[in-house]
């Protein structure tokens, strides 16, 4: 068996953000960074379908500068067994649909059956991505997805709806799954295995090697959302603020009547 | 400028996005149509033309059906745009139309402003303007960010479609929601719980707040994920929509999906370290503080008056 989880690196959500000179982007400077929370989920599920497949072989591939190996090494480290590092100093001025056709492009003919993506980046979050490698590979995908079966080459899944709902479906692999928070509880990778993940294969190739496709949407501008503002801002002494909130809650509401 | 508004049904019934698909093709006082499948009986108040596939015989949601439904409704009205919910089935369907129609797709749209789609990035901390380069172009919406339209009204001329062929994905069934316990739906203070408490012992705290409020405690969904908090306390959309008479968010950022579930709180305080965390948009009071310190001490203050 054959499987690729594709992740992202992003910033942490927390950090102050500033737009960069260029104004259609965040600057990449002063960020501390991590891999997308979603793709955590996917390489989970991922290493677990290894694990239970028992021969199978699993690609993790990214795409982005020398920087995003550290984010590789950590899914390598919690399984994944090669790493496919797509060199792109400018991956974040491409689009969706770019993203796609590289990963499709990297993808087609190597016949995985299995791709995994998070459902979305935690800093574009278009949930674009997944589906578009699907179409572009003419392969059956379901998004969206908090749980996981594979059972004798048929994928059993929940897809997270709204309310709470789940929509139970199977499909026959090849498939691609995007996945979504809380699908399975993400590895911490282990001293052993961190030392292990150095020795393994971490190729790069050019971007402009399997970049076929044209950018379909571009980013005019990025700007930070006016303030709505309007509500009171406490800042300073805890008890004072304790104080005044208590105030404030006894005049404006009556649960403290 | 032609939109094909593409409506949603669950079980039969019309979902709330459809009137906000309405309400954006007002917004760019564009000529609309709509797609639904769904039941006849059961129509959305439209004043339109509405193609309609019956939802019995189609079934619930099947990706390659409903993508191929959507094309032959293109293929006849050929709008400018598409414009679907950015839901679970909006987010899923959007990708393979702008695929089929090389199409630009543009996700998760909050505003139009002179004609160019805006669209959230970083956790709603930043945005982006983005332009198609595409003669068609597909959109999602934010729920809530084109508001319903007033009173839904009107009545659709209704032209029947049928579907041809099956899918590959088969739905097999829905999964209820998990019962029992607490209904945040009726408590009249809740306190919930984000990411910031950083650790499980703390859901005690933010627990003891809510007591001494004679409230409920709820949890924000990373939270949940983490299993501090079970999934009948989550808020947001895909746990609880609350509206108490006192809503106090503790550590939590404010994803929108966390908003869409408590913005429409009476009274919405907010206590977190990040003076720029998009809760402070929609909270009454923001509390800037470490809410480690700040909500033992706020505790002890309540239960003494």
């Amino acid at each position: 068996m054959k499987i690729l989880v594709c992740i992202k690196q992003v910033p942490d959500m927390e950090s102050k953000f500033k737009v960069d000179a260029g104004g259609t982007w965040y600057a990449k400077t002063d960020l501390a960074w991590r891999m997308n929370e979603y793709d955590e989920y996917a390489v989970e599920q991922a290493v677990q379908l290894k694990e239970q497949a028992k021969d199978a072989d699993l690609t993790v591939l990214c795409i982005g500068s020398d920087q995003v190996k550290e984010t590789m090494k950590k899914a390598l480290a919690m399984g994944c067994d090669r790493g496919a590092h797509i060199a792109d100093d400018n991956a974040s001025g491409k689009e969706p649909f770019e993203i796609a056709g590289v990963i499709a492009e990297y993808a087609k003919g190597k016949n995985f059956d299995l791709i995994f993506t998070g459902m979305q980046s935690q800093d574009r979050g278009s949930a674009q991505v997944g589906v578009l490698v699907a179409e572009m590979l003419g392969l059956p995908s379901v998004s969206t997805v908090v749980h996981f079966a594979y059972e004798g080459g048929a994928v059993v899944a929940k897809r997270e709806l709204e309310g709470g709902i789940k929509a139970c479906v199977k499909v026959q692999a090849p498939v691609v799954i995007t996945c979504q928070l809380g699908m399975n509880t993400p590895r911490y990778p282990t001293l052993p295995n961190i030392m292990k993940a150095k020795k393994k294969e971490l190729l790069s190739t050019p971007v402009q090697d399997l970049l076929k496709v044209d950018a379909r949407q571009e980013t005019a501008r990025m700007y930070f959302p006016e303030k709505k503002g309007g509500g009171l801002v406490l800042e300073g002494d805890m008890a004072e603020m304790a104080d005044k909130l208590i105030k404030i809650l006894k005049e404006k509401t009556a649960v403290l009547a | 400028m032609k939109i094909l508004l593409i409506a949603e049904s669950r079980e039969g019934k019309v979902l709330s996005g459809t009137y906000e698909l309405v309400a954006f093709a007002a917004k760019m006082n564009a000529e609309s149509v709509m797609f639904l499948v769904g039941d006849e009986g059961v129509l959305p108040k439209y004043d339109g033309k509405l193609y309609l596939a019956d939802g019995k015989t189609v079934g619930e949601y099947n990706p390659d059906v409903h993508k191929q439904l959507v094309l032959d409704v293109i293929a006849k009205e050929n709008p400018d745009m598409v414009a679907l919910c950015h839901s679970s089935y909006g987010w899923d369907l959007a990708p393979r139309i702008a695929y089929a129609l090389k199409a630009a797709q543009i996700s998760e749209v909050v505003d139009v402003v002179d004609g160019v789609p805006v669209v959230p990035v970083c956790n709603s901390k930043l945005r982006c303007d983005v332009k198609a380069k595409t003669a068609k172009t597909v959109v999602t919406l934010q729920a809530g960010a084109f508001g319903l339209s007033d009173e839904p009204s009107g009545t659709p001329t209704v032209e029947k479609i049928v579907v041809t062929g099956g899918g590959r994905v088969q739905f097999t069934g829905y999964e209820q929601a998990a019962s029992g316990g607490v209904d945040l739906g009726k408590a009249q203070v809740i306190v919930s719980a984000g990411r910031g408490i950083g650790k499980p012992e703390n859901v005690a705290m933010i627990a003891g707040l809510a007591k001494a409020l004679g409230g409920e405690y709820g949890a924000s969904r990373p939270v949940v994920d983490s299993e501090w908090v079970e999934h009948n306390r989550q808020v947001g959309t895909t746990g609880q929509t609350v509206t108490p008479k006192l809503y106090i968010a503790c550590g939590i950022s404010g994803a929108i999906q966390h908003l869409a579930g408590m913005k429409k709180s009476e009274f919405i305080v907010a206590i977190n370290t990040d003076k720029d965390a998009p809760i402070g948009d929609v909270a009454d009071v923001l509390v800037v503080a470490d809410l480690k310190q700040f909500v033992p001490l706020l505790t002890e203050k309540i239960k003494s008056l």
